[in-house]
């Protein structure tokens, strides 16, 4: 830490660099180096950036097989709630329509249709966001379960460490000062104003609230939702069909769940970066964070 | 001018790793070492399926109000060869179910022959490998009266069904389409014969005369125009050697998810 301190007037930056150095959350002034993220939070997170990816993006590749959701059991092709289509027009292009509740919006070139190296194809998701790019269903059902199985397996062991070391209990329960702080944590978080020093050892509020509803609600909610469109799960467990009303509606939440990991991830990429990309993505990657001296701020 | 390059190296670092990500999970598709873990990741569900569901679990049965208006036919809508437009013509008096391989007794039953033995009704959900399900009502002889009554060898492992629909593309040689159930699954209440559909005569789309239900399985597994019923203890030597039509065009041979 001393050395940090050291370096400091060896390294006399022009005002732009400096600029780019805050940006990045590189420490400008005196601080310390806290041990922030344990060795299993930080391989537990990665794997399931991994995850992350490769089941959103397989995930549209099976859902471009047919690209339409329902409510129920069984499936209402006239009355899907959301649906993707294609229209030939007469130069050869498509006409991309994606139907909510019933009515169009033009989304060629995005969502019903798209190109694919200059080839107009009719497709839900464009090929850049499906994998694999082409269509392929069979392929995109093996990656989906091949990496379903190591969020699922990482997601057990994660459970069993945090409730084992109390990690949950003591980073992820909201504490009072949490919950009496959280609508001025809110505020603060819209004004791009981000905790430093002292209070950027833990966890606010909000990240608390944000970590718990993606860990313990959408995380088995997708597991649970994606089981119940298996027909030989259904036969194990009848119940998954009653608690979600239906393998369609099943499917649907399903859908509404990936969205929602969509969101959660670039509202994370967008904290991670407004709020100091290099020191984040270090700790994330080493376990130490910089803590500036609160009087090196003004 | 050093940021310029740097500027340059970092965006095309960051298309090639796009690219890569897009492009490499295609190429890796298609990697022996890939379709061997992704192989035994399908053995993996499989094996995890049959540990929650067991031989006897059900799948979920409904109310005739649940049965769809329309239920969606998929794949061959008409097998279209002579022969079996004929079978429409005489209302298939001549269609033949036989049961061969590795059974002490082969049979060769009539479509009268397989209505006179008893049957089961089920109204059940119909779920497509693409996403979509349908509910109908089918009426049918369970595949395990009629594999009782060929007598299974003990080294057999699997029924093998072949169909009257050619799935053969223009140049390709005749192949028609065919699938595969471990015995479990084929012995398995659900799974029948069934040759009603709706309480009618199965149509025509729907695979008439006859067509497999295995209510545990995905659309794909249950094979419509069925003809003959083999039982083999590997099929590796049939076809593509992965046990079905799509199977050997990369969908997985187990169809419980």
């Amino acid at each position: 830490m001393t050395d940090q301190a050291q370096r400091m007037p060896a390294m006399p930056q022009s005002p732009a660099k400096s600029a780019v150095r805050t940006a990045l959350g590189v420490p400008q002034g005196p601080h310390t180096l806290v041990y922030r993220h344990s060795m299993w939070v930080r391989a537990a997170h990665w794997v399931n950036a991994l995850c992350l990816v490769i089941l959103l993006m397989s995930g549209l590749g099976i859902f471009n097989a047919h690209p339409a959701l329902y409510i129920g059991n069984g499936s209402d092709f006239e009355r899907p709630i959301l649906s993707m289509t294609a229209q030939q027009n007469n130069d050869g292009s498509l006409t991309g329509t994606t139907w909510i509740a019933l009515k169009p919006f033009d989304t060629t070139g995005w969502l019903g249709a798209s190109r694919e190296d200059g080839q107009w194809m009719a497709r839900g998701f464009p090929h850049w966001a499906t994998l694999p790019g082409p269509q392929w269903l069979a392929m995109a059902r093996q990656w989906h379960f091949a990496f379903a199985w190591l969020l699922v397996a990482n997601a057990a062991l994660f459970f069993a460490w945090g409730v084992w070391k109390g990690h949950f209990r003591r980073d992820l329960l909201p504490d009072r000062t949490n919950i009496r702080h959280l609508p001025h944590e809110i505020v603060q978080h819209v004004k791009l104003r981000f905790p430093h020093g002292e209070a950027a050892r833990r966890y606010n509020g909000l990240q608390k609230l944000a970590y718990s509803i993606v860990i313990f609600v959408l995380g088995p909610l997708i597991v649970l939702t994606g089981l119940t469109m298996s027909p030989t799960m259904d036969a194990a467990f009848p119940q998954l069909l009653w608690l979600f009303g239906g393998r369609q509606t099943a499917r649907t939440i399903h859908f509404l769940c990936a969205f929602s990991f969509l969101g959660f991830f670039i509202i994370h990429i967008a904290m991670v970066v407004l709020s100091g990309a290099w020191n984040n993505l270090r700790s994330m990657i080493t376990g130490w964070y910089a803590i500036e001296k609160e009087d090196s701020r003004g | 001018m050093a940021d310029q390059s740097r500027r340059t190296f970092v965006g095309r670092a960051l298309a090639g790793a796009g690219a890569l990500m897009l492009g490499g999970c295609y190429d890796l598709s298609q990697k022996k070492w890939v379709t061997g873990i992704l192989g035994e990741v399908e053995n993996l569900t499989r094996r995890a399926q049959h540990l929650f569901a067991g031989q006897h679990t059900l799948a979920p049965e409904y109310a005739k109000s649940d049965i769809a208006p329309v239920f969606r036919a998929n794949g061959t809508r008409d097998p279209g060869t002579q022969e079996y437009a004929a079978h429409v013509a005489t209302g298939f008096v001549d269609w033949r179910i036989a049961v061969t391989g590795l059974v002490e007794k082969p049979l060769s039953l009539s479509m009268s022959e397989l209505k006179a033995l008893p049957s089961r009704t089920q109204i059940t959900r119909h779920d497509c490998v693409e996403g979509w399900s349908c509910i109908g009502e089918w009426k049918g002889t369970p595949l395990a009266l009629v594999l009782a009554a060929a007598k299974p060898k003990p080294n057999a492992r699997y029924a093998v069904f072949y169909c009257a629909d050619p799935m053969t593309v223009e140049g390709d040689p005749d192949h028609y389409y065919y699938e595969s159930l471990d015995l479990a699954e084929a012995v398995h209440p659900q799974t029948i014969l069934a040759y009603e559909m709706n309480g009618e005569a199965l149509p025509v789309a729907h695979g008439a005369p006859v067509r497999l239900r295995a209510e545990r399985q995905l659309g794909y597994k249950q094979p419509k125009y069925v003809q003959r019923i083999d039982l083999v203890e590997d099929f590796s030597r049939i076809a593509g050697g992965k046990g079905g039509y799509w199977e050997d065009l990369g969908y997985t041979w187990y169809g419980g998810i």
